[in-house]
């Protein structure tokens, strides 16, 4: 069942283009990764599907209700984590917990002290002296601890250390297997290789590859180190095989995974000694992407 | 269009409440405290009619009018009569300076920091935090317009009869009204609360330089001006309601664009285009003077303009002035005419302290902004360079010092170049500007005072607006309340010789420097040894 679906979603800002077409997909219990450099137009997506900015072209629904018509119902079954997350300086953490709570309409407390305890947030403290990851994780427990269907966090582990980021793992992990879904936007790639069923990858404002892990794996080549008994010279003319390197005995090249077969069989005549293979990371995926383009960004003012 | 666009305004409002439980409540005893006291001080101090005639004659002419309003009932000046005209027109414009500041802050200036976000993905309409603050703001206005209208009543004086009384306060709850529904159009239009408010304030300004300039000399310009309306109504006198149905009329065109404006457009978004700034630091930006004096910079050109209208406003009235008096005779008596000193010069130095105090706000806004940028956590990332506390405080100083030079100045020009073509002759430019230029101990002072704060107990800095606060008081009414002369003695605004009236005496100026240069030292050496935020 599909929970969240964007349609060519086009947003300008004036003459600037901010998304182009972006199509998105989000099913029931499922946790989508949605990645791209600064810049790329994730946090415009996501605050489009929260009714906060108006799409100048296409579609954004939650729920089958529209985004921006039907804020206030979507909302009531939606939580939102931002990446930089601003409070009220003279509120405690534990008062704007309670305040998030209360505008959701929750009864009772929900998971509140389970979840300060292993976010390990001093509640009492004032908002304007706590640091960004202190606040961040505010609004995490804000979010995990309301009973809602779908959870849309963008970059919410920017200013975490390791050991919150593992306890938001876990919240996650929790909440999919609770049968919720989870639109997850991210800079940390291993994050999204652990949590995510499906990824997304946007640049400039354009949807350039979707689908799950394995299948955008096809898409990337695999790392290969290799001694041989016979020094093997000819491998450059070997189709699929990139970036050769030598150190000594040993070669290190990349190949495509369609053509893995071929080139495996090839090495194999000169005798191998020693292989060692490196899964593609989604961070080759990710490189391969923005390799070539030239510039990391569009330099357009950076994030918002 | 969508649905909902007010779900949860109740919860929103609680929260609004709770935020500024104490603020609130701050500005309305302040307000209504201010009004009930003085009207007291008034009455003990003109308890006779002759007394109250006596004062009245005093304060018929152009500059008095353009200061504080036309006066109405001033052959029977009933203390109603009085309060009108000597405290309504002033209190107004505290109420609208309230009303901005505390719109800007619950609407753009939330909306900036980002902290409108979180708010807006839980279930919240569109326009529930701006009908919060509307109707929050609007019901201060009429608890200030009802507690101030039967606290007068309730003082049991004759004059003060219970319509009249209640008109006095609907006209300052009116005035909020009007200025609540322009800041909030003002805080959709513009992108930043700092925008937000200056445009605000520029209208908050502009009110009242055509009220002013209105009321000496062309009636129909009042008209176009909310503190023309608010003094329209000619309270305790003939108790006219319909300026104040304008007001209110007026404020409701607007509140309606304004939540219109409000639900169509993008969050954190604005109407009024905003350029694209440079690629490159200039080579000013690159030194932490020229940092500051860039943050600054619209501000300081904004405040310039605005002190140069002001200055000029102030220097069109006095052309009637002498003419005025010519008429009166007995006005000769109740000012006796100094050797060789007009009586234009007699009020000159009057509007001159006035300026010279409004140009120390400007001053000390440019040394506040330092603790804004330390609050924000800003000021890290210069003196984790290769800037020292000192170079730092430096900077804000010598740009506040140079900011309360400029705004003195333009205010001098102001009124110099257009008393000189209105007076045909008698007073030069260089005396206006001497006039003028003679205030600057006492800003320095009054820096001083702020550097001082901010460098040593930056918690309590917010004294140092009080401090002016109260220089203005004791200045701009002393006179009027016959207030002991050590109470003018406690700012630094009362040891300024009155120039062209009295000659220029070096050993007050000297002392007043000195004592400002003791402040400032003490501030620097608090500065770089106490604890810095962020
Ligand atoms: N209000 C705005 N006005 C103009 N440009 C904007 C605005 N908001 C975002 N942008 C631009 O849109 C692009 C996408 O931004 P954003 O969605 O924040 O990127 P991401 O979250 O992927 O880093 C950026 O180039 C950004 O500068
Ligand atoms: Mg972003």
């Amino acid at each position: 069942m599909t929970i969240l679906q964007t349609g060519n979603l086009t947003k300008k800002f004036g003459k600037f283009t901010a998304l182009d077409g972006v199509d998105i997909e989000v099913n029931k219990g499922e946790v989508y990764g949605f990645i791209g450099p600064n810049g790329a137009g994730k946090s415009t997506t996501i605050r489009i599907l929260l009714g906060m900015l108006k799409a100048t072209a296409g579609n954004a629904t939650i729920f089958g209700l529209d985004a921006w018509k039907d804020a206030v119902d979507i909302h009531k079954r939606v939580a939102y984590v931002p990446g930089d997350v601003n409070l009220w300086p003279n509120l405690t953490g534990g008062e704007v917990i309670d305040l998030f709570l209360k505008f959701r309409g929750a009864k009772g407390k929900g998971r509140r002290e389970e979840l300060i305890s292993r976010f390990a947030l001093d509640p009492s403290k004032k908002c304007g002296t706590y640091s960004k990851g202190n606040r961040q994780k505010i609004a995490l427990i804000a979010a995990f601890s309301s009973e809602a269907d779908l959870y849309i966090l963008d970059e919410p582990t920017s200013g975490l250390d390791p050991l919150m980021e593992r306890v938001f793992q876990e919240c996650v992990m929790e909440a999919k297997n609770q049968g919720k879904s989870v639109l997850l936007s991210s800079h940390i790639l291993s994050e999204v290789e652990r949590l995510c069923d499906r990824v997304g990858i946007i640049r400039e404002g354009k949807m350039i590859e979707t689908g799950t892990l394995s299948e955008l794996r096809h898409l990337t080549r695999t790392n290969l180190q290799v001694e041989t008994k016979e020094a093997m010279t000819d491998l450059s003319g070997v189709k699929g095989v990139h970036a050769i390197k030598q150190k000594g005995q040993t070669l290190s090249f990349q190949v495509d995974t369609e053509e893995m077969d071929a080139v495996m069989k090839h090495i194999s005549r000169y005798g191998i000694v020693r292989l060692e293979s490196a899964p593609p990371t989604l961070e080759d995926l990710f490189m391969r992407h923005y390799e070539g383009t030239g510039k990391p960004n569009r330099g357009a003012g950076g994030e918002a | 269009m969508s649905k909902q666009l007010y779900h949860q305004t109740g919860n929103f409002i609680r929260f609004l409440l709770r935020r500024d439980k104490i603020r609130l409540p701050i500005w309305l005893f302040s307000l209504i405290g201010f009004t009930i006291l003085l009207t007291l001080a008034m009455d003990n101090l003109y308890p006779t009619q002759a007394d109250r005639n006596q004062l009245a004659e005093t304060m018929i002419n152009p500059a008095v009018t353009a200061m504080i309003g036309p006066g109405y009932g001033l052959d029977s000046y009933t203390l109603g009569a009085m309060i009108a005209h000597q405290m309504l027109g002033i209190t107004a414009l505290v109420v609208g300076i309230m009303s901005i500041l505390l719109v800007v802050r619950h609407t753009r200036a939330d909306e900036e920091e980002g902290r409108l976000e979180l708010f807006r993905s839980l279930p919240s309409g569109r326009l529930t935090s701006l009908a919060a603050v509307l109707i929050v703001m609007v019901s201060i206005q009429l608890l200030l317009a009802l507690t101030t209208g039967f606290g007068l009543y309730a003082l049991g004086f004759d004059s003060l009869n219970l319509e009249g009384s209640l008109l006095y306060g609907a006209a300052l709850g009116a005035v909020g009204i009007f200025f609540t529904a322009i800041t909030a159009l003002f805080a959709q239009l513009s992108e930043t609360s700092r925008g937000s408010i200056g445009l605000s304030f520029t209208v908050l300004g502009l009110a009242y330089l055509f009220r002013a300039i209105g009321d000496v000399s062309n009636e129909t310009l009042s008209w176009f001006s909310p503190f023309g309306w608010a003094l329209g109504t000619e309270v305790y006198v003939n108790n006219y309601w319909w300026p104040l149905l304008l007001t209110v009329g007026v404020s409701l065109v607007l509140i309606i664009l304004t939540l219109y404006l409000n639900a169509i457009r993008d969050m954190e978004s604005g109407f009024l285009p905003s350029r694209p700034g440079r690629k490159h630091a200039a080579a000013l930006l690159q030194s932490p003077t020229g940092l500051v004096l860039r943050l600054q910079r619209t501000s300081l050109v904004a405040w310039s303009i605005a002190m140069l209208i002001f200055g000029a406003t102030y220097g069109s009235v006095l052309g009637d002035t002498e003419a005025f008096f010519e008429d009166i005779e007995m006005m000769e008596q109740m000012l006796p005419p100094i050797e060789g000193v007009s009586l234009t010069e007699q009020f000159l130095t009057m509007l001159m302290t006035i300026m010279a105090l409004i140009s120390t706000v400007p001053a000390l806004m440019v040394l506040f902004k330092l603790k804004s940028e330390e609050n924000a956590g800003r000021i890290g990332h210069l003196l984790s360079r290769t800037i020292s506390r000192k170079q730092l405080l430096a900077s804000y100083f010598l740009v506040s010092v140079l900011g309360g030079f400029v705004m003195l100045s333009c205010s001098a020009l102001g009124i110099g170049l257009v008393g000189i073509s209105v007076l045909d002759g008698g007073i030069s430019l260089g005396t206006f500007y001497q006039a003028a230029i003679v205030y600057l101990p006492a800003i320095w002072l009054m820096i001083g005072f702020a550097v001082l704060l901010l460098g040593v107990i930056p918690k309590i800095a917010g004294l140092a607006w009080l401090y002016l606060g109260y220089s203005f008081v004791v200045v701009y009414m002393g006179g009027m309340l016959q207030l002991p002369n050590w109470l003018e003695k406690l700012t630094p605004f009362g040891y300024i010789p009155q120039f062209p009236v009295e000659e220029i005496g070096f050993a007050n100026l000297s002392l007043l420097s000195l004592t400002a240069a003791i402040l400032m030292a003490a501030g620097f050496a608090g500065f770089s040894k106490r604890d810095i935020q962020g």
